[in-house]
């Protein structure tokens, strides 16, 4: 039987993109500016459709390009307004550099994003691409797994990046979970508006009694002060993550961390990976466990900041372990929460365990769970001594020759 | 002019927020070669030569019937490009520009 | 996978509501106390073309997310899809197709090359021309399905539908009980003979 995790949640079956819309809805924010249409998925068309019935005072405002949408969400954000926005993909690709402003600028943006890959050739299936290309743009990241992540991940991201003063982006796997009907609790609208609290910016443009200058040229001298603020706002931000999911489950009753550990107290070997295929890796652990080996996995939730001396503690008791990443750098080396991890671990830990880098799922391709398996139980004989560690990228399920 | 100790990151507002009106702090007067002077006499308060500033270097007032007049030039910020000069309506001339005495 | 877990795959034609059947089994599912997932193959969208989708159904939380390839059941229908495709891929020797057909399970298992008795048919065209006055096979398979399946609550099923056809066909009464009589209709007339 289906029960709710808090006392007056209320269970629903809806996709990915219906319960982030849902969250904004029940978020509220002032104002939200998007290009509603392909490659961005219905999130931000269901919300537009809750603005035209009344359903949310939200100001739409309905931009030509997804460079447009992320400029609007700037100005509004500027002028004092929680403001949201959604994209997916190219759109992703096209607010490029104003995800840079936004993150520059210090402002507390809130996206709703759905992972699709990045053309050329065109597909908008589920990768994570997009939001792996704007890993260094000063935005956090908060990867869900499933519908409910996503839909707490939204209520949870309002808060990080208001105390964080770090624009925020929450995303499902395109397709996967952007389109897949589950089960979700869905919280009052009166606790979410709750939890989230009011919007108090510091400074807003519109208070025209306390003018002030943003975006002004900032040469040698200062520039990179200002670099270095939102670098530290970046490291500053893991303890405002962990206090905003401490309040959530105490709020909510459902726990959220950096990473999601599952049997990771005794494995010897681990996964790591992000998003949906964690899911499926946890059933694919459950069936290995019936059979002696012990393999865990964690999970990323929060890729940005990048939790790296947690991991590289966490990751250190395995004998091997593996990273499967949905997108490839095409850097000549490996994939980037790899490299991420590798590093973590290089400059936490005195000795680290064997590793392999899995690049899999690219444009929506089938991840199953014997695909898993497989890397399982080659790190099971990378651990026995029986097999040596790839010292290249691997691929899964893609025709090489 | 003496110079500033600079704010170390910790201490700068962040996002590169500047207060209003600092620009007022930063005297840019010595960078004139050419200076204008203004003609009080022959000025007709059109504010032209206001509205053309681009270092918002002409200074304006109420006088006694609340109607807002040329009161001078803020030579503190007066980069002397001439703009003003320029612009006064020709068969005015209230602002002329002159060497600057160095 | 869980061996409780049920897996369903729907075969129809785009505009036939193969991905409307898969959410509405779920919704329906869920209401009566079960975990859900449903999804639509991921492929273009287009009006006549061949169009897949997903249910997986269990009593404890589903978090894999992979695609279904060994349904247990198989929904077809548009019986024309037989000679487009592959419909009992992955079926094996114990999932169970139903078919939306006049034929018998006999002429069924037959045309499809697996055992009879894994063939269920049920004249759910037939049956939605009578009830609700248009071709719309996909609610009478819905009932179809809670048959072939067994252990489903169709009464659980049936108040879902109608809560949720009571909200979108307020003024037209008759849909709704169209709709809930072919879904017992189906239920009732899907055979395995």
């Amino acid at each position: 039987m289906v029960k709710t995790v808090f006392s007056k949640g209320k269970i629903v079956a809806k996709t990915g993109n219906e319960v982030m819309a849902e969250a904004m809805r029940q978020i509220a924010p002032d104002v939200v500016a998007a290009y509603p249409i392909t490659p961005a998925t219905e999130i931000v068309q269901i919300f537009s459709q809750f603005v035209a019935d009344g359903k949310v005072p939200t100001e739409f405002v309905a931009v030509e390009s997804e460079h447009s949408a992320m400029s609007a969400t700037i100005a509004a954000s500027v002028a004092g307004a929680r403001a949201m926005t959604g994209t997916s993909s190219q759109g992703l690709a096209y607010m490029w550099e104003m995800l840079y402003i936004a993150a520059g600028l210090r402002l507390p943006i809130v996206m709703a994003e759905v992972n699709r890959a990045l053309s050329a050739p065109i597909n908008i299936h589920g990768d994570q691409s997009d939001t792996m290309g704007a890993r260094d743009a000063g935005w956090i990241q908060i990867y869900s797994e499933n519908s409910q992540e996503a839909y707490d991940n939204m209520i949870q991201a309002v808060r990080i990046a208001e105390a964080s003063k770090l624009p925020t982006m929450v995303t499902t796997d395109g397709f996967i979970i952007s389109h897949c009907m589950e089960v979700a609790e869905v919280y009052p609208d009166a606790d979410v508006k709750e939890f989230v609290g009011e919007y108090k910016p510091e400074r807003a443009l519109l208070d025209y009694k306390r003018p002030f200058t943003l975006g002004a040229i900032d040469l040698q001298d200062f520039y990179f002060e200002h670099r270095f603020q939102l670098a530290q706002a970046m490291r500053d931000s893991k303890k405002i993550i962990l206090d905003v999911a401490s309040d959530f489950k105490k709020k909510f009753g459902r726990e959220y961390s950096f990473y999601e550990k599952y049997q990771m107290d005794d494995a010897e070997v681990a996964i790591v990976t992000i998003g949906s295929a964690a899911g499926t890796t946890k059933v694919v652990i459950d069936e290995l466990r019936k059979k002696g080996i012990k393999a865990g996995l964690i999970k990323i939730r929060v890729y940005r900041p990048f939790p790296a001396e947690e991991i590289a503690k966490d990751l250190s008791k395995v004998k091997a372990f593996a990273v499967l990443d949905r997108a490839d750098s095409c850097s000549g080396t490996f994939a980037p929460v790899y490299l991420d991890v590798v590093a973590a671990l290089y400059a936490n830990c005195a000795s680290a365990p064997k590793s392999e880098n899995y690049v899999y799922g690219l444009g929506g391709r089938e991840i199953s769970m014997e695909h898993i398996e497989e890397v399982y139980m080659k790190l099971d004989a990378i651990a026995k001594g029986i097999k040596k560690a790839s010292t290249q990228l691997e691929y899964i399920n893609v025709r090489i020759k | 002019m003496k110079e500033d100790k600079k704010l170390t990151a910790a201490e700068l507002p962040a996002g590169g927020m500047l207060e209003g009106g600092t620009a007022e702090e930063f005297k840019t007067g010595p960078w004139r070669s050419q200076r204008p002077v203004w003609n009080k006499d022959k000025c007709i308060h059109c504010l032209t030569c206001w509205i053309y500033c681009p270092d918002a270097s002409i200074k304006i007032a109420p006088d006694d019937k609340k109607t807002t007049v040329v009161t001078g030039i803020d030579y503190d910020h007066c980069k002397g490009c001439g703009i003003c000069a320029r612009e006064c309506p020709v068969k005015i001339q209230a602002i002329t520009m002159e060497e600057e005495k160095k | 996978m869980s061996a409780k877990m049920i897996e369903v795959r729907w075969h129809g034609r785009g505009g036939q509501g193969a991905k409307t059947a898969a959410l509405l089994f779920a919704q329906a599912l869920l209401t009566t106390g079960k975990y859900i997932q449903a999804f639509p193959e991921y492929g273009p969208e287009r009006m006549g073309a061949p169009v897949q989708s997903f249910n997986r159904v269990s009593d404890t939380p589903i978090t894999i997310h992979c695609g279904i390839t060994e349904p247990q059941f198989v929904v077809i229908l548009d019986p024309s899809l037989l000679d487009a495709v592959d419909v009992t891929e992955g079926v094996g020797t114990q999932g169970k197709v139903i078919v939306n057909t006049s034929f018998s399970a006999e002429e069924m298992a037959k045309k499809l090359g697996i055992a009879k008795e894994q063939v269920f048919v049920v004249n759910a065209s037939k049956i939605s021309t009578e009830t609700i006055g248009k071709d719309i096979p996909n609610t009478p398979m819905l009932g179809a399905l809670v048959k072939v399946i067994g252990n489903l609550d169709i009464n659980g099923v049936l108040d879902d539908t109608k809560s949720k056809l009571e909200v979108k066909f307020r003024s037209k009464p008759e849909v709704i009980e169209g709709n809930l009589t072919s879904i017992k209709r189906a239920y009732d007339e899907v055979k395995n003979s």
